[in-house]
């Protein structure tokens, strides 16, 4: 049990310190939720400088356009720009945090050479297209259709919820290419451009009032075979990669935030006379704790998955994200108690914060279906009937 | 970076469990309730031979020469199998009371709020008291933890109208061991309920299938794990406000992870047969003890105004 850093560690942060005190003070604000090609420009071009400055897919193989840092090393990284309060990956999310590390994992190398690398300058956005109206927890059940025709699929159907589409370069699609096999058998992982003729996107607001999530109809679309990713009826086990690395890694960085955010708020209840209720007052200390151990928590994590081989995140993430999602939601209703009526303004960060935290325990697989994986694949109790 | 435990440290874990397992195993936990025997000299001793108490005393004073993370594990152990007496206690009186190294001595501690002090009959001594006081027997809540009433209680409180006696400069890692006893309960109480869910059968299958059962038991799951994570962590930095969040999040998990387990166990969890109540009784004593939750509550509140974010 170790928590001092190595010196090579010790003088990446402070190189990397020193970068981010440099860049940041002449960046401009990020756009408002509403104006999303405002948003993906000023996400890429956050993209753009760190692949110059050499940060760009610190994590990633090297074989893969990455730097092949360590995990330490990137857990240093997410935790150095979280607390210069850097710009997120925003719309680069999906390409930079799980269908880049899929490819990376599961793709020939063409696909990686033609993928990879514009995810990593920060020329190219994808979404995911995973759930279905009618397949979301059940995403095995999911319908939309792939037909062979020559060396084309030939797709149809529609997906919903998929986060930042109205922007997307590519997404990555699940489609069932084997109607007879048992659900999880016919399944196939493909990338497909969100230009093609036949993808018509539909905005989605969300209850904040932004449309940052989409439906997608495909109509007839057409995709090459040689942008599957995996055997064909192989994408179910190409997905659980995806999703590993979705709940695995995805909101680490957003811990530290979480910390900053409670020492802001402390001082708005010192400064508005909330902090002397001393109810309101210990909710903040707990959870000061609380954010403090899930921290340690990630190291945990990070240490873990740096001893063992592969680089694919373990089944722990879904202990974390079940512990992280809800402190999150329980972080932002206190700051509405700290607030008061106050918190009723949408002109209140907090406020739209606290709407965006209501979709944690949703997103990237609810509470309920973490809770029966912790429980088959961890404590290895039956399946239900 | 490596926040695993080395290799030594996990030998050193599966070593005082192989130990307890052997001398303080189930029958033994039963017996010493049916004979009211809290406090069994000879396991003591024992316990003091295997270097429990002496483990973070230096070899220069006949100790281990281990540290805080060291002595975590071990504890966490002790408080996997139940093991009742000062523990705690008589580990922070190693090299302070005569005989508390060796585990030939009992060393209570006024690490309780009010005038209540645990395992007073048995004690040779009381951590921050010249003298044994006299006490008034009490009916404890835990079985296996009497209580006794001192009549002054040899020191001065600490503002809030607890009594710490000199107890204080045992403060700090008298709560992480206090912690470390209740994460080991807390990780019991996960494998009792899961266990317990895999074997009893209603509607014709195990109820741990059914998914509200399942649910509790992922949920204790999680709690136990981030306690984990924040007792470990104290134990590695020893800073004050890791200390506080790993005592109020493991007497959480303990006490939260008791409630759960002995929900699953239904009719079964509310018998003294089962196992359960006594956890939970235990977790409740030691929730009171060192640091509250309140108090780790304020003292990070305080940390947390000052910090820079
Ligand atoms: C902000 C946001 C962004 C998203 N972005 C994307 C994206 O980019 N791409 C994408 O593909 N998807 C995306 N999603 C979709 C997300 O993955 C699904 O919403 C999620 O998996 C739940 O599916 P569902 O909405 O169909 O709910 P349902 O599956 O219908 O669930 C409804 C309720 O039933 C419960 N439930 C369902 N099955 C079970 C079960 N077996 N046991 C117990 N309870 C159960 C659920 O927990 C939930 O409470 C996003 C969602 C949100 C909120």
């Amino acid at each position: 049990m170790d928590l001092t850093y190595t010196e090579e560690e010790q003088d990446f942060r402070a190189r990397l310190r020193a970068w981010l005190a440099k860049v940041l003070p002449e960046l401009p604000a990020r756009p408002s939720p509403d104006d999303w090609p405002g948003r993906r420009a000023y996400d890429l071009g956050w993209q753009r400088r760190l692949y110059e400055a050499g940060y760009a897919g610190l994590h990633w193989p090297v074989d893969a356009g990455g730097r092949g840092a360590t995990p330490t090393q990137h857990l240093i990284f997410l935790e150095e720009t979280e607390r210069a309060g850097a710009p997120y990956v925003g719309a680069n999310f999906v390409g930079l945090l799980h269908a880049g590390p899929t490819i990376a994992a599961e793709g020939t190398a063409a696909q990686r050479a033609r993928w990879l690398p514009p995810v990593l300058r920060g020329d190219e956005v994808w979404c995911q297209g995973f759930s279905e109206p009618d397949a979301g927890s059940d995403l095995a059940s999911l319908r939309t259709r792939a037909v062979r025709d020559g060396d084309d699929y030939v797709i149809s159907g529609s997906k919903i919820w998929t986060s930042h589409a109205e922007v997307a370069d590519w997404c990555e699609l699940l489609v069932r290419t084997d109607p007879d096999a048992p659900k999880h058998r016919g399944i196939t992982w493909l990338a497909m451009p969100m230009d093609a003729p036949g993808v018509t996107v539909r905005p989605l607001r969300t209850l904040a009032g932004s449309t940052e999530f989409a439906e997608m109809f495909l109509d007839d679309v057409r995709v090459p075979v040689a942008d599957r990713v995996g055997a064909e009826n192989d994408g179910w086990r190409v997905t659980m990669v995806t999703l590993s690395f979705e709940r695995g890694t995805a909101f680490v960085g957003e811990v530290v935030a979480c910390r900053r955010t409670l020492g802001e708020l402390a001082r708005t209840a010192k400064a508005n006379g909330r902090w002397d209720d001393p109810v309101l007052r210990r909710r903040l200390g707990r959870l000061y704790g609380e954010f403090g151990a899930l921290w340690r928590l990630t190291q945990w994590n990070v240490s873990e998955a740096g001893r063992s081989a592969g680089g694919v995140p373990g089944i722990g993430g879904s202990v974390f994200k079940l512990a992280y999602s809800h402190a999150r939601q329980e972080l932002y209703d206190t700051a509405a108690e700290v607030l008061g009526a106050q918190s009723l303004s949408l002109e209140e960060e907090w406020t739209l914060d606290r709407l965006s935290s209501l979709s944690y325990t949703i997103a990237a697989g609810t509470s309920q279906i973490q809770r029966n994986i912790v429980a088959e694949r961890i404590l290895g109790l039956p399946k239900g009937r | 970076m490596d926040f695993q435990p080395t290799e030594d440290q996990k030998d050193l874990r599966a070593g005082v469990r192989d130990l307890l397992a052997g001398r303080y195993g189930r029958e033994a936990l039963r017996a010493s309730l049916d004979t009211g025997t809290a406090v069994d000299r000879g396991l003591w001793r024992e316990l003091g031979a295997a270097g429990f108490f002496a483990l973070r005393l230096p070899e220069s004073e006949g100790g281990v020469g281990l540290g805080l993370p060291e002595a975590v594990l071990v504890f966490e152990e002790a408080g996997r199998a139940l093991v009742p007496g000062p523990l705690v206690a008589t580990h922070l009186a190693a090299g302070v009371v005569p005989g508390a190294a060796a585990g030939t001595a009992v060393v209570s501690a006024f690490d309780l709020g009010g005038r209540l002090v645990a395992h007073l009959g048995e004690a040779d001594a009381v951590l921050g008291a010249s003298a044994v006081p006299a006490g008034e027997p009490v009916r404890s809540v835990d079985p296996l933890t009497p209580l006794h009433r001192v009549a002054s209680y040899g020191g001065g409180g600490d503002g809030n109208g607890r009594s710490v006696g000199d107890c204080s400069a045992f403060r700090e890692a008298g709560a992480l061991l206090t912690a470390a006893l209740q994460l080991g309960s807390a990780l019991r109480t996960v494998e009792l309920a899961v266990r317990y869910a895999g074997e009893r059968e209603q509607f014709g299958q195990p109820i741990g299938a059914f998914q509200a059962v399942k649910h509790l038991c992922a949920g204790m799951l999680v709690r136990a794990e981030v306690a984990r994570t924040a007792v470990y962590a104290a134990a590695v930095t020893q800073d004050p406000g890791e200390v506080a969040a790993a005592k109020l999040l493991a007497d959480g998990a303990a006490v939260g992870n008791a409630r759960d387990c002995l929900q699953v166990h239904g009719g079964m969890g509310f018998t003294w047969e089962a196992d359960v109540h006594l956890h939970l009784k235990r977790a409740w004593v030691r929730s009171e003890q060192w640091r509250t939750a309140g108090e780790a509550e304020e003292l990070l509140a305080q940390e947390l105004l000052g910090s820079a974010g």
